[in-house]
């Protein structure tokens, strides 16, 4: 039985200030220049190729990856500022966070090196956009239950099926895909699974729109009708990615966007309370305060352990746990807070705006990337109990 | 209620004025190894682990006065024995240990004769206390001790308490130089020889040494039925005093205060986790484990959940203050949010624990509430998490929206 849970004492380093002080400048530049309003995170443009284009520049995508592949080498902690600093600022980073996140990473481990050459530094320079290709019409979290079919023709594999949910596939340039190669087997249900790289220029791909109930349009419905993909596009063993997909999720789940997703709401409140809050407005005001500080700092404490060479697996499933749980409630708990504050408030449209636009998308925050009962089956497996 | 927050924005200069406290791990060997008079010492007829080294490097030292902690603990307090036996027998021997081992007063310097540790080693200690929900005046002594130190005044041997140990309550020094006023829910006032007293006075913070006898110390027990009690000082002379130096306040013990608590309901809820997950793995109903229905293992998820987040968020706090020279505005947010965060891992963690053990687990005979009872007590020790979050909330109200991610960052 493993319980014991490790939180290492991890402070960002130093250095680190350097960076941030730059990341917020360029921010701020950013926002005087109308790139994006960070008062409105669910309006304009959440995917904004050129202003992805000018962070590449910068060299804050593909931080952490090697300089061959157009990476700089830099610490995850490192990464860590520059992706909190842009989600507090509400910035459209949707059009390179995913290739950023995960899909550059799989990448770098499984991709033949004429690909990795090929793609990596255009990741790197924030020309490509990545997207997800997990979920199924009968396979959500039960990953396993995956059909859309991968079948072996000359040179390379005939794609059928339908991928859904998927995130921004309309504006994609590639997919990492799970696809079907066997079977399952009797002693194994995970085995027959291989993860592809999948060019979403080629033909017999169709990608129609699923519009959510927040208005936004993020899914997508991709249909794999004789797509062809090309042997070198296979990425890792084929049949055996049930063992690539698990050793990163623990950066998937615990990084600083699994609970800053509504963080703009902790400004608006306090914006609204005023300096002089009454004590209920302040106790509910520091009780978020609290707990935002402490998922923060279980967070940083993964990316440490992270870049220390360990797997904190259980712990980064507990700061997802936590983290999309807090940011899911926090619209309910400022509206609360915020029921008995002066009509006349300065920021009472904006307020107004943001609580229903966080209260439309809360219901997805503990679904995607793991829903909650799946993360605290991860969490039980770690206890000892299954 | 306003002057106390304005207190607390004072930076306090710990370092300068905790001789003890400002010890860095590096620096310890020496009293860790048994050298010097009034250190820390390893029990008769045992080896310190990596005794062999001639030196220890940074932080190990913790883990050494961890582990000599949990030693003695294991040995002379293992909860399950105390549980059985129904009067405090056992309470002797353990604190002569512990006082042998130099455990009692390890915050305090060697010239005031104590054993010198570090802050992080006597946080570690107050950790393990919890793991083993030691009923006995273990934190409170740290804490005696401590704060005499910051005023420069002898530690005694034996049991000591704190007071006040509710932020609103006030004690006062007068021109006569006794004590007056009273503390509510002094924890072990009614068991300890000596209480260490924060005062005011016309001319700033007094912080005495004082006899219990020399005091009126009323009935009353915690939750957990440890003494808890209301002391009346009726013109109490103290057996000395000295001058706080300025800048240290009351916001300074209750800071102390609630991050002891805080790592001590992490180290409850540890042992509480365990205790549970391995209930769950034996008992059967239905033909198996209650472990193996997912109700059940998504509870003690949740229940993992609050722990790591109580054990993420007091060592954060101890580690600050560990760490800086004073007590302003980072150990501020640290202590407040510890203190609320663990107590809210102590409601709902002492909930799922209860629910999982069922009834069993709500008898005197079982040991699980020797854990849930005391954490959920220690909610109310030094501020509640309700009184820290209006604080905290208020602060970060002052400060504005534009200040508040930097705040949060610079952690």
């Amino acid at each position: 039985m493993t319980t014991h849970l490790q939180f290492d004492q991890v402070r960002l380093p130093p250095e680190c200030d350097a960076l941030r002080r730059e990341v917020r400048a360029f921010l701020a530049n950013e926002i005087a220049k109308g790139t994006f309003d960070p008062h409105r995170p669910g309006h304009g443009d959440s995917h904004d190729r050129d202003f992805s284009k000018r962070i590449g520049a910068k060299g804050w995508i593909g931080m952490t990856w090697p300089k061959k592949y157009g990476g700089h080498e830099r610490s995850f902690l490192e990464r860590y500022i520059v992706t909190e600093e842009f989600r507090v600022a509400n910035a459209p980073v949707r059009s390179h966070f995913v290739a950023d996140r995960q899909s550059g990473p799989v990448l770098l481990k499984y991709a033949p090196e004429h690909i990795k050459m090929n793609i990596l530094p255009r990741i790197c320079r924030g020309e490509l956009c990545f997207v997800i290709g997990m979920s199924e019409p009968g396979s959500g979290s039960d990953l396993f239950a995956v059909k859309t079919k991968a079948t072996k023709v000359d040179k390379g594999w005939r794609i059928d099926g339908t991928k859904i949910w998927t995130s921004n596939a309309q504006i994609a340039d590639y997919m990492i895909a799970l696809f079907r190669t066997s079977a399952p087997t009797n002693q194994n249900r995970r085995h027959g699974l291989t993860q592809f790289l999948v060019d979403m220029k080629t033909r017999g791909i169709k990608v129609s729109p699923i519009y959510q109930m927040s208005g936004q349009h993020d899914f997508n419905e991709v249909v794999f009708e004789q797509a062809f993909v090309p042997d070198d596009h296979v990425l890792g063993e084929i049949d055996g990615a049930w063992k690539q997909a698990t050793s990163e999720l623990a950066y998937e789940r615990s990084g600083p966007e699994r609970f800053l997703e509504t963080f703009y709401l902790m400004l608006e409140l306090i914006r609204a309370v005023g300096p002089e809050p009454d004590t209920r407005s302040a106790e509910g005001l520091g009780r978020l305060v609290a707990q935002l500080h402490t998922l923060r700092r279980m967070s940083v404490s993964v990316a440490g352990m992270l870049q220390a060479g360990k797997e904190p697996v259980v712990e980064a499933a507990i700061v997802k746990d936590l983290g999309t749980i807090w940011e899911q409630n926090l619209p309910n708990r400022v509206r609360e807070l915020t029921a008995f504050v002066p009509p006349e408030i300065a920021n009472r449209v904006t307020l107004e705006e943001q609580l229903a636009f966080a209260t439309t998308i809360a219901p997805k925050l503990t679904i995607q990337g793991g829903t909650t009962e799946i993360l605290r089956g991860i969490i039980a497996r770690g206890l000892g109990l299954r | 209620m306003m002057a106390g927050r304005d207190q607390v924005a004072q930076p306090l200069q710990i370092r300068k004025i905790c001789p003890g406290a400002v010890h860095r791990c590096d620096s310890l060997p020496m009293a860790l190894l048994g050298l010097t008079m009034g250190s820390l010492r390893w029990p008769k007829g045992q080896t310190r682990p990596g005794n062999e080294k001639s030196t220890v490097v940074k932080g190990e030292s913790d883990h050494i006065v961890a582990e000599l902690a949990a030693r003695i603990f294991a040995d002379l307090a293992d909860p399950q024995t105390v549980n059985r036996v129904h009067d405090g027998a056992w309470k002797a021997s353990f604190w002569q240990a512990l006082s042998d081992a130099g455990l009692t007063l390890a915050w305090v310097p060697e010239k005031l004769g104590g054993a010198d540790a570090s802050l992080a080693e006597g946080f570690a200690l107050l950790g393990v206390a919890g793991r083993f929900a030691i009923a006995a005046p273990l934190a409170e002594t740290l804490l005696a001790g401590w704060l005499l130190t910051c005023a420069e005044l002898e530690a005694p041997a034996g049991t000591m308490t704190v007071a006040p140990c509710r932020p609103f309550d006030r004690i006062i020094f007068g021109k006569d130089a006794t004590l007056s006023g009273r503390a509510f829910s002094i924890p072990f006032a009614a068991e300890a020889q000596n209480l260490a007293v924060m005062a005011e006075s016309e001319t700033g913070i007094v912080v005495a040494l004082v006899s219990a006898r020399d005091c009126t110390i009323g009935e009353g027990q915690n939750l957990a039925g440890d003494p808890s009690n209301i002391v009346r000082f009726e013109r109490v002379k103290p057996l000395r005093y000295a001058r706080a130096p300025s800048g240290f306040d009351h916001a300074a013990l209750m800071i102390m205060g609630s991050v002891s608590r805080s790592l001590q309901t992490a180290g409850a809820l540890e042992s509480i986790l365990s205790l549970t997950v391995s209930y769950a793995n034996e008992r059967v109903a239905f033909d198996r484990p209650i472990g193996k229905f997912q109700a059940v293992q998504q509870n003690l998820a949740r229940l993992a959940g609050q722990t790591a987040a109580a054990l993420a968020v007091s060592a954060s706090a101890a580690d600050t203050i560990a760490q800086s020279d004073n007590l302003d505005g980072a150990a501020f947010l640290e202590a407040a949010s510890a203190k609320i965060r663990c107590a809210e891992a102590a409601t709902e963690g002492a909930g799922i624990a209860h629910q999982v053990f069922g009834a069993i687990g709500f008898t005197k005979e079982h040991v699980l509430h020797r854990f849930t009872l005391r954490m959920l007590g220690w909610r109310d020790e030094f501020g509640s998490e309700s009184y820290w979050a209006a604080e905290l909330g208020r602060r970060v109200a002052k400060r504005g929206a534009e200040e508040f991610w930097p705040m949060v960052a610079a952690r």
